[in-house]
């Protein structure tokens, strides 16, 4: 222990000092107090140095206490994979064991190689991004980059992946309240008293907001004739025992989106110092609320002048946090430059505790009465009028220069201050985030100098600070009638309350922008946004090359970015480029405020989406069978379907080549259970399907199938299937395994918009049946010893008949139709029977050599007869025309989705792409899918191309490759030579008929 | 996250919901009478306005139902949602 | 393995279902049939004695003109025989989506907070009460869902998606036990 705990009250603060937690940071070990966060518990031993800046690398300490800290952001290291960086010291509960450090300094925070940007900052002026780097392109990527991103930044993420848990959860209630200060916890309180639900979200690990900063002690503010301290816990007490109030602290609402649904971030194990394994690391909740409270308080500005921004200048309400939550010292000797009366009650608190405060420095003419007098009366040093003109210090502050500021701008009467604490106070911007997510419209309030909330987008409702109000009486008696309003509006009862306060306060009203200072540049520099190292200078040089708009400042000079959103420095920033301009604030402008509040990990946002759980995934009925007997899948949407069975370390060529040829010499098995089905039924089924698809379905006798294509209304092929039907108005519909939910969507579209007269009625029945394919010669004999009651001879059940009967004793409706060219069925069993009904067909095949095959066998089958895939052959440019299915369409129809634009001219014009076959010269070589195709040899580059290749197999059957593909009238070019034009070279191929196999069709007839 | 009123089921979140394009655009009862440009028309031209929009949504995972709505694009506003074959309630443009 | 019952999560017993389509009359004739009008507001769900002792058939509003038929396995051919006679002389259709569906039984102590992990529904009482049912979302799964009493729901999914939703529940599950 290096460092002692000379910075610790005696007494008093939050924390329980029963329990000593050690922790280290950088590698050293301090200790601190539960209640302590990182950055207290570091500053109770002294330890101001906390991070270096983004750009510059200057050593940087806390600024603030909460959660607009921009300067102290560290990485807390569980263990190799939990490594969060980029936390607000501020924020970080300490836990026993804690492990912290510093970040962007190299090879340590106190010695930073990168700290040489600080003495050529003239090198990075705002834009400096924009402005250099230019040239050589290249080295954009290797060089400049690659050593930027190394020396500014931010923290490192971890590289392992994210073993921790996160939930999520929806929840709806009457009234949310965002923010547990005094607006908020008097709103909660009259909100619930009626028994409406309502949900109190506070970011910090105790309710009470700025309640929590009021001293114990005699100075302290009292609430209805208690301390505020006992107030704050009955009221706690009091809504925890309400069972229709959801209290929930260490949440952050970080979003407010549309119609009232808000997303928090609940905090759940990043304090503890051992979580429980089980335990979600975080929730995140969007919640639906009826009505919103929104009292997020207020954020504290720091002031604007040269050097301000070294460790040991803070916000004075993060001296009085740390003062009256934490028991903690920020120094031994303050100085307090302010233009706002709220500071006087920390220089007040600090002196009763023993700091020397050196003297108060008010940049006005002078304080409100009431906290000049307090002052005065307790020994404090006032002077007034004055402007900071520079600090001195570098890992620390050491002094202070200032001087009079006279009305004209002259400077007088330099003196020189020493000192280790500089607190800064520029007034408090309302903390309008979440209402200015919402979409509601601010108002600017000349008055406060601040924008507070206007005319409210949503059912919303703000109190408190984030409102401009100012006093904690207004703020409680807001809160009250605010919540009960709530209440009312969302329908429950509300119940008003009203306090009376005891508090010596002092107003949050300050004046945005820059001190001024003597001649037109400063001598150092003045920062505006800590986080991202804008300085005054660097507005001004924005402004002078002409950027107008503040939403263009900002994107120039990077004011108002990162993680931090600029809570502490907008407002400054708007008051000076409103000053500088001479235009009003308003006149200025406003940056949009973005979510998140304040950064949300990506595993809160992931929640279960990830894993196993990442989607659902659909397994088919064969699915067991198929993991037992070796099956590689391959992922169809959702669904898993088997891609091919390798036998004895075969690669997918071999075993989808063995596949292919056991299923045009014996027999093969597939399950097409995934294929979308949907039942048409009704009186005007039929009707329905002629309106639809291009085929006529008036003339299908029932007991039969036809291949059915589907149009959109601009012509192009959007889905296909075999449609049977299985009585007068009864059709089954298949589609494509990808088109199952688009089609039926499409069919409900049309039926309910266009043609309610229609009394036809639709049902997926995708997942009720099983689909079991046998294809192959041998297919009749497999089964005929399985099924009852039927007839399987060609006669009886020829090519594209249907009939219902037993597969044993599962019912079945039998299909007999191919996919493969081969004499095929499609067994369809109810679903809960799929598995067995596969089993008892696969024993039956063993004597035939049945094999099993995927989906990679059935693409390389069906391309083999020419038969198209929706999506594969045809991009939704294609007509059934191009691809080959003209002979499909009923011209005799009048209508039918897709017909009138069949008709457009382009539609029937010479150059269209068209399906046909390509054969390779040599045999081997395997065209690449994609590959595009030129009608002349050795063209140069741009070549003008006729087409590209859709599908490129080798076929085992034919013993040499093949290939479909779309080609400008491509059917008038069969006999041709074209040209694949590759990288390693072209490749000439002869255009051919679509159907490479059994040009006769004869064996789909067997 | 919109909250939607399905006219038959009420106010439900927006997961439930698919968007179906713009309202009141009506299928020509015969599309072979109709002119190349009318088609056109038909197929491709579709309002884009500020303000209130008169779109359709589908309760897909709900009722199933299709509907109509009058939202305002600049707020999200839900004006009116009402019934497909119902006028568009407040006797805006209609093509 | 996944531990349902500490997710308080069992499965239905084997059921038959169908879904009606069709127009009010073919409502009416099928409410004859089913032994209780069926169901004409949304959400609101119809029982009636089955045919077998002791145990009951369901008749789910799920669209305006959308109804689905549960009912245990036994009582099935007597259920199906009665609605194809009721509606043979009018225009409907009756699917059976027996084997589409899976169903699970929620009955632990807070089915409903187990639900509100993934599912956007306000589910408390007030808001869906006792008997009351809908197709909604959970997370990334189509259901059905249909409160069968204070702290007990039945959930219904497709085949294929059961393993996730399953899975989803006793992830939710271990966190209510954490």
């Amino acid at each position: 222990m290096n460092h002692p705990l000379l910075f610790r009250t005696p007494t008093g603060g939050r924390v329980d000092r029963s329990r000593t937690l050690r922790f280290t940071f950088d590698g050293q070990a301090y200790q601190g107090y539960a209640g302590d966060t990182l950055a207290s518990a570091l500053l109770a031993h002294g330890v101001h140095l906390m991070g270096r800046s983004f750009k510059y690398h200057r050593p940087r300490g806390l600024l603030a206490a909460g959660a607009e800290e921009p300067n102290a952001l560290v990485a807390v290291i569980r263990d190799a994979a939990r490594r969060t960086p980029n936390l607000r010291a501020t924020q970080v509960e300490l836990y026993d064991g804690l492990i912290a450090e510093s970040q962007n300094r190299w090879p340590s925070l106190a010695f930073d190689v990168g700290a040489i940007n600080d003495f050529l900052s003239p090198l990075f002026p705002a834009g400096f991004y924009y402005k250099t780097f230019m040239w050589p392109r290249q080295a954009w990527h290797r060089v400049f980059e690659p050593v930027v991103r190394q020396a500014a930044g931010l923290g490192e993420p971890p590289t392992l992946p994210d073993p921790d848990r996160y939930a999520q959860r929806y929840a709806h209630c009457d009234v949310l309240v965002v923010g547990a200060g005094p607006a908020g916890l008097a709103a909660a309180l009259a909100a619930s008293a009626g028994g409406g639900r309502v949900v109190l979200c506070d970011e910090q690990p105790e309710l009470g907001g700025a309640l929590l900063d009021e001293p114990a002690s005699s100075l302290g503010a009292s609430i209805n004739g208690q301390p505020a301290s006992r107030w704050l816990a009955d009221a706690v007490a009091t809504l925890s025992a309400r069972p229709n109030v959801t209290l929930l602290p260490r949440t952050t609402c970080f979003g407010y989106f549309a119609h009232n649904m808000l997303s928090l971030n609940q905090r759940l194990t990043e304090h503890l110092a051992a979580p429980a394994p089980q335990a979600p690391r975080e929730r995140l909740w969007q919640v639906r609320a009826r009505e919103v409270v929104l009292a997020t308080g207020a954020i504290e500005r720091p002031l604007v002048f040269p050097g301000n921004d070294r460790p040991g200048m803070l916000l004075a309400s993060a001296a009085r946090s740390l003062l009256n939550r934490h028991g903690v010292k920020v120094g031994s000797r303050v100085v307090l430059v302010t233009g706002c009366d709220a500071a006087y009650i920390t220089a007040l608190e600090l002196q009763a505790a023993g700091v020397t405060v050196v003297r108060i420095l008010d940049t006005r003419p002078a304080a409100a009465e009431h906290v000049t007098r307090a002052a005065l009366a307790a020994g404090l040093m006032v002077s007034a009028n004055v402007t900071v003109l520079g600090t001195s210090g570098r890992r620390r502050v050491t002094g202070l220069t200032l001087a009079r500021l006279a009305a004209t701008g002259e400077v007088s009467d330099r003196e020189s201050l020493a000192c280790d604490t500089v607190l800064m106070s520029g007034g408090y911007t309302p903390t309008v985030h979440l209402f200015s997510q919402s979409r509601g419209q601010l108002r600017f309030d000349a008055a406060q100098q601040v924008f507070v909330p206007g005319v409210s987008a949503e059912r919303e409702h703000s109190a408190g600070a984030c409102r401009g109000t100012d006093g904690l009486r207004s703020t409680l008696d807001e809160g009250a009638a605010v919540g009960a309003a709530a209440a009312f509006a969302a329908g429950s009862r509300g119940v008003l309350a009203s306090y009376t306060v005891q508090a010596l306060e002092g107003s949050l009203r300050g004046q945005p922008g820059v001190l001024p200072q003597p001649g037109s540049h400063p001598p150092a520099r003045a920062f505006v946004d800590f986080q991202n190292d804008v300085t005054s200078k660097d507005l001004a040089l924005a402004m002078r090359e002409g950027f107008e708009s503040v939403e263009h400042i900002k994107r120039y000079t990077t004011n108002g970015m990162a993680t931090d959103q600029g809570k502490t420095s907008n407002m400054n920033a708007l008051g000076f480029v409103a000053k500088s301009k001479a235009i009003t604030v308003p006149q200025a402008g406003l940056t949009t405020f973005r979510m998140p509040y304040t950064p949300v990990t990506f595993g809160s946002l992931a929640g279960y989406d990830r894993g196993d759980l990442f989607d659902p995934v659909r397994p088919t009925p064969s699915h067991d069978w198929a993991v037992a007997h070796g099956v590689v899948f391959e992922d169809v949407g959702l669904w898993k379907r088997a891609r091919y069975f390798p036998r004895d370390g075969e690669d997918m060529h071999a075993a989808v080549d063995r596949e292919c040829l056991a299923v045009r010499a014996s027999v093969g098995l597939f399950d097409a259970s995934t294929l979308g089905k949907i039942a048409v039924v009704g009186p005007d089924a039929a009707t329905f399907l002629n309106r639809l698809y291009v085929n006529n379905f008036s003339t299908l006798a029932v007991g039969k199938c036809r291949y059915g294509i589907l149009t959109r209304e601009d012509g192009f092929v959007y889905d296909d299937g075999v449609i049977a039907r299985l009585a007068d108005e009864h059709f089954h519909v298949t589609t494509t395994t990808g088109g199952a939910a688009r089609v039926l969507q499409m069919m409900e579209d049309y039926l309910q918009t266009e043609w309610s007269d229609l009394q036809v009625w639709l049902t997926s029945t995708t997942e009720q049946w099983a689909v079991i394919a046998v294809q192959g010669p041998k297919a009749r004999e497999v089964l005929a010893p399985l099924v009852s009651g039927l007839n399987l001879s060609a006669s009886e059940l020829p090519h594209m008949a249907l009939a219902h009967g037993h597969l044993g004793d599962i019912p079945m409706l039998l299909m007999r139709v191919s996919f493969t060219g081969e004499l095929g069925y499609e067994i369809n069993v109810p679903s809960g029977h799929g598995q067995r009904a596969w089993e008892m067909v696969w024993a039956a095949g063993q004597a035939y050599g049945m094999t099993p095959y995927g989906t990679e066998a059935m693409h390389v089958l069906r391309a083999e007869k020419g038969y198209v895939i929706v999506g594969q052959e045809t991009d939704g440019t294609a007509t059934p025309d191009d691809a080959g299915l003209s002979w499909a369409i009923a011209k005799s129809k009048a209508d039918f989705v897709g017909k009138r634009s069949l008709a457009r001219p382009t539609m029937l014009a010479t150059g269209r792409k068209q399906l046909v076959g390509l054969r390779t010269v040599d045999p081997r070589l395997v065209l690449e899918e994609g590959a595009q195709v030129a009608a002349t040899p050795n063209q140069k580059v741009p070549m003008r191309l006729i087409g590209h290749v859709t599908s490129s197999y080798h076929s085992a059957v034919l013993g040499h490759s093949i290939a479909l593909a779309m080609v400008a009238d491509g059917r008038a070019r069969i006999g041709q030579t074209l040209y694949v034009p590759m990288p390693e070279g072209e490749i000439p191929v002869t255009v051919t008929t679509t159907v490479f196999y059994d040009t006769a069709g004869a064996r789909l007839h067997d | 996250m919109l909250l939607i009123h399905c006219p038959y089921c009420g106010q439900r979140p927006e997961l439930e919901f698919r968007h179906g394009g713009q309202a009141h655009v009506a299928r020509p009862a015969d599309p072979s009478a109709t002119s190349i440009d009318e088609w056109a028309d038909y197929l491709y031209l579709r309002e884009n306005p500020k303000g209130l929009h008169a779109e359709r949504w589908r309760h897909v995972h709900g009722c199933g139902r299709f509907f109509n709505a009058l939202r305002d694009t600049t707020t999200d506003v839900f004006v009116s949602t009402y019934r497909c074959g119902e006028p568009r309630p407040d006797g805006g443009s209609a093509r | 393995m996944i531990n349902l019952a500490s997710a308080g999560l069992v499965a239905a017993p084997e059921s038959r279902r169908w879904v009606l389509r069709g127009h009010a009359v073919a409502m009416a004739a099928a409410g004859a049939a089913f032994g209780s009008p069926l169901p004409t507001r949304a959400g609101e769900v119809a029982q009636a004695a089955s045919s077998i002792a002791d145990t009951a058939r369901a008749a789910l509003w799920l669209g305006p003109d959308e109804v689905w038929f549960i009912t245990p396995v036994e009582d099935g051919a007597a259920l199906e025989g009665a609605l194809r006679t009721a509606l043979a002389a009018v225009p409907h259709a009756l699917v059976d989506i027996s084997h589409r569906q899976v169903g699970l039984l929620l009955q632990g102590t807070d089915p409903a907070w187990l639900l509100n992990a993934v599912c956007p529904l306000d589910l408390s009482l007030a808001a869906f009460p006792v008997n009351c049912c809908t197709r909604t979302l959970f997370n990334k799964a189509e259901i059905v869902l249909w409160r069968t009493g204070p702290a007990a729901f039945r959930l219904e999914t497709g085949r294929s998606f059961s393993g996730y939703v399953v899975g989803l529940l006793a992830e939710i599950a271990r966190e209510q036990a954490a």
